[in-house]
């Protein structure tokens, strides 16, 4: 089946050389959950922006593969891309602070990201932002539809924002951690919400998360990134089950026993900080944390398939330490 | 809010009272008013005769607070120049001064918020650059300067335009322009560093994610949040070309309120240097709030705070 989502090498580059994200490659089905997981800084929020052409100005990006069904996004106008934005494409941010316009209402906000695609009239628009409001656990979604974004706590604009997002029915969500305001009843709902969505209508999910989980809860497949790369991607059962690269096994470490929700596990309690990537690096990104570290991992890493759709990017064999890490 | 108002009204009045102590002082410091007011060739009799007249030979205190209690009923006294009532004298000239005024913003805020969102929308590109430049000498030119320039080249060689008086409406339009140049470059600053702003602002990347058009994105969802600074100063600005027009005023033989306070200055007809004094402090208080309560329309969160 062809993907709704399809990258392969996709780099984003800043105007002081740091490279955030390089060469990252991954594919979105219908109806899947791809979780992008890795610790803070290794690119998966550029990594998003970059594919819905939303990066800072002085970010620079580039793909060999960047398609959304069959539309090669590299090829789109910024008034063609404004098309599939919002519509077919929809992303949550982040920062759901500050993500909303303080000067207009939440109804105003919501509306109009239905009638810029839709031939609609605004007091539709507004019955389905509240319709929406209230699948995402809003109650009286009626009063909060006139109340302004500063009226409302975080946990609320992001069950907002997440709302805004599926105004138009996406084909494709990209969510950067959309659900770490709430607490976990609401969360609860928000992914049933979303597994709801993708079972209806086949919505592909770009789900970018540091709970595991979620992950384990949500996600087919994991990409898990490090320093701008994806080191390993895999089945989220292949993952679990056999993670290969040193970096993810000390993930999942981190939570004692695997698939059972604990929230908050801090993504990367190994020792050592991310690098910082210029523009003359190479080999592999987490050599000066890895306890596998030879001399020719700071020449390169390899890309490795432990087994088909399942690769990491190291030089250990797939069975380590059984076999080579001595 | 009206806790807010309320707090802004009873700081107008101390500020309007702090603005009349130091006018009535001055014009007391500037020579004995009833020396000027008799003329030349009075004798000291004439003087005296005067100084009674006019109660110049009570005690300050009792000067000042005898015109406050009569300013607050609305009578500003009369002029001993033009032997007539100050208020009169002013509302005589006010029209011709709000004209200028208004216009004279309202050709500033034309010019300078679309240059504002060009130069911030092309930051740091050769449009953005230019503009600053265009600014920069704008501001290095003074007014009265502009002015003659204008006079002399739309006015004498083109005779395009009147060059004095405003029998007709073209009148304004020199004095207005050269009054909007001296606005323009902080207007436009304000606009450009605004939007510079709200542009980066991660609401924007939410209207762009929406997929709405560039001109939705730029003058609803940016300007909105860039333009209060710009209320407040065009508020000021405003103030300044309402009092300030004095060498405009000048410059163009227009008998605006900028022209009796010159006029007044410099014969010393005191009260109505005093009473020119209280109402641009009127003016003044009264813009900044009006741009308070403009800029409480514009943010939803200073309502509700
Ligand atoms: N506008 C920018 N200019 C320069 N560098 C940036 C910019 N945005 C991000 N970066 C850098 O790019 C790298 C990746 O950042 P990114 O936001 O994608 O991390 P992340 O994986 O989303 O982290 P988190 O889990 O904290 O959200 C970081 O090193 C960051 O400093
Ligand atoms: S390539 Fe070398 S340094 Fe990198 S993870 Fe593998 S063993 Fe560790
Ligand atoms: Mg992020």
């Amino acid at each position: 089946m062809k993907p709704v989502l399809e990258v392969a090498n996709l780099r984003v580059s800043f105007a002081s050389g740091t490279r955030a994200v390089r060469g990252i490659s991954l594919a979105v089905q219908r109806g899947e959950t791809h979780c992008l997981v890795g610790e803070s800084g290794c690119g998966k929020s550029v990594s998003s922006l970059a594919i819905m052409n939303l990066l800072a100005r002085g970010a620079t990006r580039s793909a060999d593969i960047l398609r959304f069904h069959d539309t090669d996004l590299l090829k789109l106008t910024e008034r063609q891309m404004a098309q599939l934005r919002g519509d077919k494409l929809a992303m949550i941010f982040q920062e759901p602070m500050t993500s909303l316009n303080p000067a207009y209402t939440i109804g105003s906000q919501m509306a109009e990201a239905l009638t810029r695609h839709r031939r609609i009239s605004r007091a539709k628009a507004l019955d389905r932002a509240a319709e929406l409001l209230e699948r995402v656990g809003i109650t009286a979604p009626g009063m909060r539809l006139a109340q302004y974004p500063h009226q409302l706590s975080g946990g609320l604009r992001q069950r907002v924002m997440i709302a805004m997002a599926l105004m138009c029915d996406p084909e494709l969500l990209i969510a950067d951690e959309p659900t770490t305001a709430l607490d976990v009843t609401v969360q609860a709902q928000i992914l049933r919400l979303l597994q709801t969505l993708q079972r209806e209508l086949g919505l592909a999910l770009l789900l970018i998360t540091h709970d595991l989980g979620i992950v384990a809860r949500m996600a087919q497949r994991v990409s898990v990134m490090y320093a701008g790369e994806v080191v390993e991607s895999a089945s989220a059962e292949a993952l679990f089950a056999r993670p290969t690269h040193p970096y993810t096994r000390g993930l999942l470490e981190c939570i004692p026993i695997p698939g059972a929700s604990r929230r908050d596990a801090p993504l990367g309690s190994i020792p050592g900080v991310v690098p910082r990537i210029g523009p003359d690096f190479k080999g592999c990104g987490f050599r000066d944390r890895c306890a596998h570290a030879a001399p020719i991992c700071a020449e390169m890493a390899p890309l490795q398939h432990a087994a088909p759709n399942h690769d990491y990017l190291c030089r250990l064999p797939p069975d380590w330490p059984e076999a080579a890490a001595a | 809010m009206l806790q807010f108002l309320l707090r802004r009204a009873l700081l107008a009045v101390l500020v309007c009272l702090t603005v009349l102590v130091v006018a009535f002082v001055l014009t007391r410091l500037s020579g004995d008013l009833a020396i000027s007011i008799a003329g030349p060739q009075a004798t000291a009799e004439d003087i005296a005769t005067i100084r009674q007249n006019y109660g110049l030979d009570r005690p300050l205190v009792v000067q000042f607070f005898d015109w406050a209690a009569h300013a607050a009923q609305g009578d500003l006294g009369r002029s001993y120049l033009y032997h007539a009532p100050v208020a009169g004298l002013i509302a005589d000239r006010l029209p011709i001064t709000l004209t200028l005024g208004l216009s004279g913003l309202a050709i500033a805020l034309l010019v300078a918020i679309p240059l504002g969102i060009l130069a911030a929308m092309y930051e740091a590109t050769f449009v953005d650059r230019a503009i600053g430049i265009v600014a920069l000498i704008g501001q290095a030119m003074p007014s009265f300067w502009i002015g003659l320039v204008l006079i002399i080249v739309l006015g004498l060689k083109l005779q395009w335009l009147p060059i004095s008086g405003v029998d007709t409406w073209e009148g304004y339009i020199m004095p207005a322009v050269v009054l909007a140049f001296s606005a323009i470059p902080a207007l436009m600053r304000l606009t450009r560093a605004g939007m510079i702003d709200a542009l980066a602002s991660d609401y924007i990347r939410t209207a762009r994610a929406k997929g709405l058009r560039p001109g939705r994105i730029v003058l609803k969802h940016a300007l909105r949040n860039a333009a209060m600074p710009v209320v407040s100063v065009a508020a000021v600005q405003l103030g300044f070309m309402l009092g300030g027009s004095i060498v405009i005023e000048a410059v163009f033989a227009l008998h605006g309120v900028g022209y009796l306070a010159w006029e007044s200055i410099s014969k010393n007809d005191f009260p109505v240097v005093q009473a020119v004094v209280l109402f641009l402090a009127v003016v003044y208080i009264g813009l900044t709030l009006l741009a308070d309560m403009m800029n409480a329309v514009l943010d939803p969160r200073l309502r509700t705070a």
